[in-house]
């Protein structure tokens, strides 16, 4: 689903990712964790070409991004992205803020896109919010509005970028939900995340970055309990 | 004493029957030429924002170029200096002159009211895969509106006053009509109080016409950081 082969990305002489290869099949959760600064934010964000690659490729389905693809839109089309600060449009509701790419974007009509917000937000537990604006809602009920506003335009890969990072510790849970129910769904998935206790019960992989490579990989037990790379230990003391 | 009164009246009244013909074409050359100078700013801040090589650099000299020089070097170098190779009518001149001098100043209004709207904006509107131009047209602008309304409106009535400095190059309106009025009567007082309250009749309404678009574009809850 996602090959990703000696990806860099340099801000300055600094490389924020630096020549990381990795693959995600169909239906994968793959969480991402490392300390602040290590490049994991970046990697999300290349993959949605909201940062340019420096060098490398990024084979999403059968759309290349490199140096000189730069076929964004088409890329963008495949990928959802949530992110830490929400980013709801504040001058539309609810519904219209799931509606307005689907509208604009995917080109569908005024009662298909209604349809489609309307089921979306009512799996995200919303249905009595829809007509409320962005600024009236809660931390966690904004993430589940911009995670309903991803799916409308059918991502086929959903990138999550820190989306507990900015909320309150009783609004984690109603996310983290949302985020289990569209894994359970078969949706693939890269979750940049420093929920241990998610990436533990969800992650089908864990990949573990520090200063801009990945250090180690593996399946979470693995990782979390016996990870072999003393960077990791090290991490892990501190978090865990 | 009420003779003196029932002259003044009688006076006043003829100067506003002589003025009213004049209103309509000031209200036509502030109208047409803040047309102009939103559609210019418009495109201006664009150019500038979006960071376009050459093209974004030039905008910035026109900003700064023309909001350095005096409105009315704008109109005589339009209507007398292009004029010479161009032949613009009056009316012609005096709305390319206010309506280009406008609109560097509404370009640096706009600009930073497209500024304002934080990045993560844009990046929700290209994540979902919306294009440049999308994003502008149906997350950026809007939110931008309610910011650049308010000091646009006070541009629109103050191009409505500037335009009186057209009236240097002949065009027939509201001040160019009460100097015509005082050279036949010699009564400059009563005139130019005449023209002032004309004047200030429009900009009252005007302003009383912006404090309701303002309340037009306020939305609920609007105005929280994290959105």
């Amino acid at each position: 689903m996602i090959t990703v082969k000696n990806m860099t990305r340099r801000f300055g002489t600094m490389a924020a990712v630096d020549e990381v290869s990795f693959d995600v099949d169909r239906g994968e959760v793959v969480v991402i964790i490392g300390p602040s600064g290590s490049g994991k934010s970046t990697l999300l964000r290349c993959l949605n070409a909201l940062e340019e690659i420096d060098g490398g490729e990024i084979i999403i389905d059968d759309f290349i991004i490199d140096k000189r693809h730069k076929d964004i839109h088409q890329i963008r089309l495949e990928v959802g992205m949530v992110f830490q600060q929400f980013n709801l449009f504040p001058h539309l509701t609810v519904i219209e803020n799931v509606m307005l790419a689907q509208r604009v974007v995917r080109k569908r009509s005024k009662a298909e896109a209604r349809n489609k917000g309307m089921t979306l937000l009512a799996q995200v537990g919303l249905t009595d919010k829809i007509d409320a604006f962005p600024a009236e809602l809660s931390g966690g009920q904004k993430q589940r509005v911009a995670i309903a506003r991803a799916l409308a335009m059918d991502p086929k890969i959903m990138l999550f970028d820190e989306v507990t990072s900015a909320l309150d510790p009783e609004m984690i849970g109603e996310v983290l939900e949302v985020m289990k129910m569209l894994a359970a769904g078969g949706m693939t998935m890269m979750v940049v995340t420093h929920e241990i206790g998610f990436a533990r019960e969800m992650a089908d992989r864990v990949l573990f970055m520090e200063a801009g490579k990945i250090i180690e990989s593996g399946i979470p037990s693995q990782l979390f309990d016996n990870p072999r790379q003393q960077r990791t230990r090290d991490f892990l003391g501190k978090v865990l | 004493m009420l003779n003196w009164i029932a002259e003044q009246i009688v006076l006043y009244w003829s100067i506003f029957r002589y003025l009213i013909p004049a209103v309509p074409w000031t209200v036509l050359i502030t109208i047409t030429s803040f047309a102009l100078a939103l559609i210019l700013g418009l495109i201006i801040s664009i150019i500038r924002i979006w960071k376009i090589p050459v093209l974004s650099f030039l905008a910035g000299v026109y900003v700064n170029v023309i909001r350095g020089v005096p409105l009315l070097v704008h109109i005589f170098f339009i209507y007398f200096g292009l004029g010479k190779y161009l032949n613009f009518d009056r009316f012609t001149a005096g709305v390319l002159a206010v309506g280009i001098c406008y609109s560097a100043y509404l370009a640096e209004i706009f600009r930073s009211g497209l500024e304002a709207i934080s990045h993560g904006q844009y990046e929700a509107a290209m994540s979902l895969g919306m294009t440049r131009f999308q994003t502008l047209r149906y997350v950026v602008i809007p939110q931008s509106l309610r910011i650049v309304i308010p000091p646009s409106a006070n541009e629109f009535i103050a191009s409505l006053k500037d335009s009186s400095l057209v009236s240097i190059i002949g065009l027939r309106e509201l001040t160019r009509a009460g100097r015509e009025y005082y050279s036949q009567f010699f009564t400059d007082f009563q005139t130019w109080i005449m023209v002032g309250a004309l004047y200030l009749i429009m900009t009252l309404t005007l302003t009383r016409v912006v404090k309701y678009l303002e309340r037009l574009f306020a939305v609920k809850g609007f105005g929280s950081r994290t959105t």
